[in-house]
């Protein structure tokens, strides 16, 4: 171990945003990008859950305008490059341009591990206007590896700057980690990264092995605050890369004490794995699921792992949060085969 | 007297073959030349059907097309459509169906708004998730009006193309405004998912609408989606509501399917034929109209 240089990627303000149901608030995101810019973490990814234009019903609705919370965040950010998520579909350049308005440096442009290519338009637009943009691959557990580095490879050919490989439902095991980070990075030029989510209780553990596989990016939240189990928790992530040797910019006490300060008391529940996020992770199912299938059941009184296993049984893909309802419609009926 | 109406088709690509099959079975319609650019599958299969071809598109048309073709619909680009065929149509005449999302025309929807845009020279298919979801939309804004109105539209990744694909953006932006200008919501917002499940799944369409008047009792907003979806069921059989209405405070929701009639794609492909079954029922109206006025 060479003190490889790690480059850690915060989503707390993007992906914690599903935990809070998209109730940050101005005040809220400026603590928090405040904090991780003086901690040193060099990317801050702030959008709803599900992206540049996730607000919706289908998502749930924010309490406050993602452009407002980019706006309050950037005027906190220094160093990092403040960062949003786009998933094409959802969002669109229109959104882009407005976010890098309110001061949006880099793009992570996510599409499911199969669909690279509707990333093509969104990639090159923001390479035109100047951004740092990532290829960001969805539910990498779906497909087998050649695919997901024939996949890697069409972003990188529209000018990604580097690939994110992300475990949307926490089912990969350090094994299928290891593949699949060295299987992208041997096949492409540019960097690697890896988005984990702690359904399994693998994050930190897949993260490690995604360093050790070649890995150089790497996503994590302030006390895992994310879908499902949540992700990586970035602060005991900082301390495991350093103990294990690597390169990384983040003061970990200064993470820990942002932790504490500005994130414990905003959260809405434990970030545990529960029973629900369990589920998500044994059946392959859609982090961003879990809060939405809790809806559902209440109003057709369900058993939430039902529903999971159903949709998992479909090939759900990440977005289809409206097939929720309509399995839990189909379950309650008796129209499931 | 003559009984059909002569059309033609620019673009022999999936949508153009499609629709070919779907004029054949056509009372009013009847397809007298498949344009393309160059000797294509799509050309040949016309040619093997008897239909006259040019490789010269839209000028080919002009030039050696049957001069009573009176329709034509485009299934190129929009690119194509803004910059030549729609252009040149206009030019020569020839009422346009343009099923690229260029939108020169105004939007149409058959089962909501044909009436108001027979007399137009070119109108506009929106796209296939708005096919799908502005007729629901409308069925609950005419009855309780719309503040809101939100459609998730799932399609498999085999039946989107690359034209899709390139331009997700397109179909975002176009259904919105359609959702607005056609279904009479106020604000509309679009979202697409490709699934590549395999066997490929059904369209499928969820469709959110938030009334304005509350006091309108869910009985009859029920009984308007149910009435339009009879309506739409006229032209495209395989729509079905896989939820059927429901609501909570003031947001209705419906899950809607579209299993295609698998004419020339497979059934899979509902995006690709509710907006060609789309484009045939507009062209057949007007179809209708020109037959009547030239009886007179």
């Amino acid at each position: 171990m060479d003190n490889i240089k790690i480059t850690m990627v915060d989503t707390t303000l993007r992906d914690g945003s599903h935990a809070v149901r998209h109730s940050y608030t101005e005040e809220q995101v400026a603590a928090i990008a405040g904090g991780l810019d003086k901690a040193g973490i060099d990317f801050i990814e702030l959008t709803h859950g599900d992206g540049l234009g996730g607000s919706s019903y289908n998502y749930g609705f924010s309490k406050v305008s993602e452009f407002d919370l980019l706006t309050a965040a950037s005027s906190k950010i220094e160093n990092a490059k403040l960062t949003v998520l786009l998933l094409p579909g959802i969002g669109t350049i229109a959104d882009l341009k407005q976010a890098q308005k309110c001061g949006a440096k880099a793009v992570r442009v996510a599409t499911h591990v199969t669909e690279a290519d509707v990333s093509a338009e969104h990639i090159y637009a923001a390479k035109d206007l100047g951004m740092f943009a990532v290829g960001f691959l969805m539910m990498t557990h779906m497909a087998p590896v050649e695919r997901i580095v024939e996949e890697a490879k069409k972003m990188e050919s529209y000018g990604a700057d580097y690939i994110n490989l992300a475990d949307s439902a926490g089912y990969l095991l350090p094994e299928g980690v290891k593949e699949r980070i060295e299987a992208v990075t041997q096949a492409v030029k540019i960097p690697v990264g890896f988005h984990a989510h702690n359904n399994l209780g693998m994050a930190i553990a897949n993260s490690l092995m995604a360093v050790q596989s070649g890995a150089t990016f790497i996503d994590g939240t302030l006390r895992g605050l994310g879908a499902g189990a949540g992700n990586a928790q970035i602060e005991v992530l900082a301390g495991v890369l350093k103990r294990s040797g690597y390169d990384v910019n983040a003061d970990f006490y200064k993470l820990m004490d942002i932790a504490q300060d500005s994130v414990d008391p905003i959260m809405l529940r434990p970030q545990t794995i529960d029973n629900g996020s369990l589920m998500l992770g044994y059946a392959g199912v859609y982090s961003s699921f879990l809060l939405h299938v809790y809806d559902a059941v209440k109003t057709y009184e369900l058993d939430p792992r039902d529903i999971m296993v159903e949709l998992g049984k479909r090939g759900m893909v990440g977005g289809q949060e409206d097939m929720i309802i309509d399995v839990a419609y189909q379950l309650k009926n008796g129209l499931v085969k | 007297m003559p009984d059909r109406v002569k059309v033609a088709i620019i673009g022999p690509g999936n949508i153009g073959s499609d629709l070919m099959y779907k004029i054949f079975r056509s009372k009013h319609l009847e397809l007298a030349m498949m344009c393309g650019i160059v000797e294509s599958e799509g050309i040949k299969r016309a040619q093997s059907e008897g239909i006259p071809t040019t490789i010269e598109g839209v000028d080919g048309l002009i030039k050696d097309g049957d001069p009573d073709i009176k329709i034509v619909f485009d299934a190129t680009s929009a690119a194509a459509h803004l910059k030549f065929n729609g252009p040149k149509l206009k030019e020569n005449h020839k009422i346009a169906i343009d099923l690229t999302p260029a939108a020169i025309g105004p939007y149409c929807v058959p089962v909501v708004n044909l009436q108001e845009l027979e007399e137009a020279p070119n109108i506009n298919m929106v796209t296939c998730g708005g096919q799908a979801t502005i007729p629901i939309v409308y069925a609950v804004s005419r009855v309780a009006g719309a503040e809101y109105a939100e459609i998730i539209s799932c399609i498999s990744s085999k039946s989107a193309g690359p034209g899709t694909r390139a331009n997700m953006d397109e179909f975002t932006e176009t259904t919105a405004k359609a959702i607005e200008v056609v279904g009479g919501a106020d604000k509309g917002k679009a979202i697409i998912i490709l699934n590549p499940a395999e066997p490929p799944l059904m369209m499928t369409d969820t469709i959110h609408v938030k009334v304005k008047d509350k006091t309108v009792p869910f009985e009859t907003i029920k009984q308007s989606i149910e009435d339009m979806v009879k309506e739409l069921q006229q032209y495209v059989p395989g729509y079905v509501l896989r939820v059927p209405p429901t609501m909570e405070d003031d947001k209705v929701t419906v899950i809607a399917q579209v299993e295609g009639q698998a004419d020339f794609l497979p059934a899979y492909s509902g995006n690709l034929d509710i907006i060609n079954s789309a484009a045939i029922a507009a062209a057949e109206k007007i179809a209708e109209k020109l037959l009547k006025e030239g009886s007179n």
